[in-house]
Order: structure tokens, then sequence, then C-alpha cells
């Protein structure tokens, strides 16, 4: 359900920088449904990859293979995200607060003695700051969706509305988070996330009880509409193909 | 001019203790067969430098090579985390690894800082994270024609960068194309640099999109087919995904990991 309300969240044409995993699993969903004309941009350096299958890796060759122009890194950043030619950064999170900052360089509260040593930054602090939207897709719990996060290392809203544009950052930062159970908006007065949407069969109990802060709810909740035949089925190709 | 050399000779003449070592390849072309050369060698003190440190810094670190990990995103790509990493961070073990960490953005100037003879790079980059609190080569600097501030990197100069790539011919030009990286930064920014192929061949058929190296670019030049594996070289070779997935079964207690290093590393003679 996750990575379908992810795809759905992609409409065609646009440029999306899309990191592994569940991001490029709805990515490429999304190319194989309603978005035939996505423009994927992986960090490894591809423009435009139509992979015929999901990649292993940001680096697998399927990504090379299949995209208009392969470039150096550098170029990727300095070129490519840094002016702000992308339209969406699509990411992951280890840890999420209640203002879309991301964590996923450790956990703890002490950097240099910490409780759990987590992969680190990658592309994701300049994605954050210059794609000019973020999504985030992460799987929901009490200990991946906190008050506030133990590391910034992608800044969404920081502690609010308005701290973006003091920092000047270009994006809009964090504007949709989708997890397995619903989907939350930043509230536009506040920044603070809210919950408008929930999957199909999900209680807005059960995501209260997976967040770590007193999550808000919108007034007008809506219900994700369960995944399609066509979804499912180009879903279940798409984790199939080798 | 390059010197071509066996992968044995040229680690020993180029990798020193103490020297700073990147060894770089995103996903594609990592030289994984150098970076185990180096802990045959036992090397000790080096400050490893990579964007993407994976499974062959896990080697690295366990084997206890490392003094210190310059780098902007540390695991096992696809599968999860570096045990032999964690386990130097959390607990020291072998020995305390110190880090010094950006984000890709910040490594890729620094290396393009290095190759192009300056001091420092500029970007638009690490506002609003924690990062610069604690890598003190993350600086602020102010635009002198708009007085934006900015961030300021400093040059990463290696003592010696080590790629792989697809070919050389036998003067020691290197050609190399797919996914390239970092590595042609990495190699320029470099004193003295390694470049391992999957051959050595008499004339360079030309390739879209090949980067070339020219010999007197670079100082050594080793023939060493499926140097990249489990990772790979386009052209030559497939990614090995399911390595990566077994190397999580190794890495994960010091004890497989120190068996697997006895056997596959120590237990392994190489062409001299």
């Amino acid at each position: 359900m996750m990575s379908v309300a992810a795809a759905r969240a992609l409409t065609g044409g646009q440029r999306v920088f899309v990191g592994i995993g569940l991001p490029s699993t709805a990515a490429n969903l999304a190319r194989r449904t309603h978005a035939e004309d996505l423009v994927l941009i992986y960090e490894s350096g591809t423009l435009g990859s139509k992979p015929t299958r999901l990649p292993a890796s940001i680096g697998d060759g399927i990504l090379a293979d299949t995209a208009d122009a392969v470039i150096s890194v550098p170029e990727v950043f300095n070129y490519w995200l840094q002016p702000g030619r992308i339209d969406v950064g699509f990411l992951g999170a280890a840890q999420l607060d209640k203002f879309g900052n991301i964590n996923t360089t450790v956990i703890g509260a002490d950097y240099a003695d910490p409780k759990v040593r987590l992969p680190g930054a990658g592309g994701a602090p300049e994605i954050a700051a210059n794609c000019h939207e973020v999504y985030v897709v992460v799987r929901q719990s009490k200990r991946s969706f906190v008050e506030q996060v133990d590391f910034i290392t992608s800044f969404g809203h920081g502690r609010g509305k308005g701290e973006r544009e003091k920092l000047g950052l270009p994006g809009a930062g964090p504007t949709l988070v989708i997890t397995d159970l619903g989907v939350m908006r930043p509230d536009p007065e506040t920044a603070e996330l809210v919950l408008t949407q929930i999957h199909d069969g999900v209680t807005v109990e059960q995501v209260k009880e997976a967040t770590g802060w007193d999550l808000k709810v919108a007034p007008e909740l809506e219900t994700t509409p369960p995944p399609t035949e066509a979804e499912l089925t180009a879903l279940r190709e798409l984790k199939a193909a080798k | 001019m390059a010197e071509i050399s066996s992968l044995r000779d040229a680690v020993a003449q180029l990798v020193h203790d103490g020297d700073t070592v990147a060894l770089e390849g995103f996903t594609h072309l990592i030289p994984h067969a150098a970076g185990q050369e180096i802990i045959r060698q036992r090397r000790r003190d080096l400050t490893l430098v990579r964007m993407t440190p994976d499974i062959v810094y896990d080697q690295l670190i366990g084997a206890g090579c490392a003094k210190k990990l310059i780098f902007s995103w540390g695991g096992n790509p696809g599968v999860g985390s570096l045990h032999r990493f964690r386990d130097a961070v959390q607990n020291s073990w072998p020995a305390p690894l110190e880090i010094e960490e950006h984000s890709h953005a910040g490594m890729a100037n620094r290396y393009v800082a290095g190759a192009s003879g300056l001091p420092f790079a500029v970007l638009r980059g690490y506002r609003g994270t924690d990062l610069p609190k604690h890598t003190d080569t993350i600086k602020t600097i102010t635009c002198p024609f708009t007085g934006e501030e900015l961030a300021a990197v400093p040059a990463i100069n290696p003592d010696v960068s080590i790629i792989h790539a697809q070919r050389a011919d036998r003067a020691g030009n290197v050609q190399m194309w797919g996914l390239v990286g970092v590595q042609k930064e990495a190699v320029l920014a470099a004193k003295r640099s390694l470049v391992t192929v999957e051959e050595i061949v008499d004339e360079l058929t030309p390739v879209p999109g090949q980067v070339i190296l020219p010999t007197w670019a670079v100082t050594a030049v080793a023939e060493v087919p499926n140097g990249a594996h489990p990772s790979y070289a386009a052209g030559y070779s497939e990614r090995d995904n399911e390595y990566y997935a077994y190397w999580d079964s190794i890495g994960r207690e010091r004890d497989s990991f120190q068996r697997w290093l006895d056997e596959k590393v120590f237990g392994v003679e190489v062409a001299q």
C-alpha cells in the first residue's frame, strides 16, 4: 500500500531525484502506471533512467544502460541538483520528527558515542534543500516517528514555519510523508506534520499509536483508495522482473 | 608515465603506513582486489577516504588498517549496515576509528577542489543540518559578489588514490566508461595513483562516453581481471548482488570475519 500511495503522489513529466529502496520502488511503479514520462535521476550519475526491473542499488548497471545521460557525481550535485533543476526529492529516513526533519546519521544524543551508527548523509542534505519539494516515504513506528530527531541529517522545517526561509533554503522541503499507515502533510500555519489521509483498513488510533508525538489529525480525513488491479499487477511484475 | 606493474608491487610501492588513501568507485568499478592487497600487506594507520565506503572498507576497517575514515555514506548498498564499521565506531574494535563526516555534495566538491589545485570548494550545502557541528572541515564563507553565506570545504589531496577501470594500453593510458562516479577527480587530486584494469590491450577501442586518463596522469597500472568483484565493470562483468547479502553474514560477527580474513585474504597468494 505504501509503494502504491507513494507512486500516486508522482505525476508525469516531473523530474525526480530517487533514493534506493522504497522511493525507487515507488518511482518505478509510477513510471509503469500513470506517469510514463517521469524522469528518474539517481545520484550515481544517471539522468532519465528507465529500468526494466528494480535496481538492486543506486549504482546498478541497468540505471546507466537505460538512461538518457550518464554523468559524473560532481556534475549530478553541482549542475543538476544545486541550481534547482529537480522537482521532487524522494527520500527515506531512519528517524523523522514532527517537523519533517530527517536523521540517517546516529541514534542517541551523543554523536561521538552513538547508540546506533547509521549510514550517514549521502546525497540527502542537499536533496532536501534544493529540490522544489521533498516526499518522504518511511515505515511508521514509535521508534522512527519521534518528537525531535537525535541528529538533523536533512533539514525539513526545523522547529516550525519560516525556518527554511530564514536559512535561505530554496526548496519547499517535505510537503508529503507517506507511510505504511497513511499520509501526513505539514500544517500551512505551523509546518507541523498532520495526518491527512489513512490507508484503507487502517484506523486513526493505529496511526497515533505508531507516532512518538501527539499527532494532529486533519478535520477532513481522507481514506486512500485501495490499490487498483492495474497497480497491483504492475507492482507484482516490477518485483518479479529479474 | 604510468608504470605497468603487478598489484602486489604497486601496492608495496605506493601505499605506506600512515598514508591518506582513497579507493573510489560508485557501486561500479570498486577496486576490491586492491583493497584486499592493502590488508594482505598489513598496512596500518591509514586515513581512508571514500564517498560511499562499503564492503571493501568494512574489510579494511575490520582488519585494523584504518585510524580514520572520511566519508559521506557508509553502508552495504541494497542490504543494510556495515557491521565492522559499526563495531569500530561503537566499540573501538579492532581499533578506534576517527570519523570525518560529510554529505555526497561536500565530498564530491572536495575532490573537485583537489583535482583543480584549489585549496577549497564552495557549495550551497549543509544548511540547517547538524553536520557542521561535528565536522571541522565544513566552514562558512561569504560570497564577495552577492554577500550570500555558503559552505566551504577543503580540498582532498590523498597520498594515493586507487580506482578500477575497464582497460589500459601498454603505454598505461586508461579507459573507463559507464558510471564513473568521482574516480577521475580522485586520481587527479592525488599525489600518487594506481589504476587496476580488467585487461591491458595493444590498442584502446574508442567507446561512447569514455573517460581517458592519459598515462602521464597516472602513477601505476596493474592488470587485475575481475578486480572489482563483487562490484562490476560495465562491458566485462555483472554486479554480484548475492555477495552483498552474503557479506552481511560474514561481517556481522568478529569470529566469522576473522575466519574470512584468514582464508580469503591472508590465505591467497597474488601474482607478483
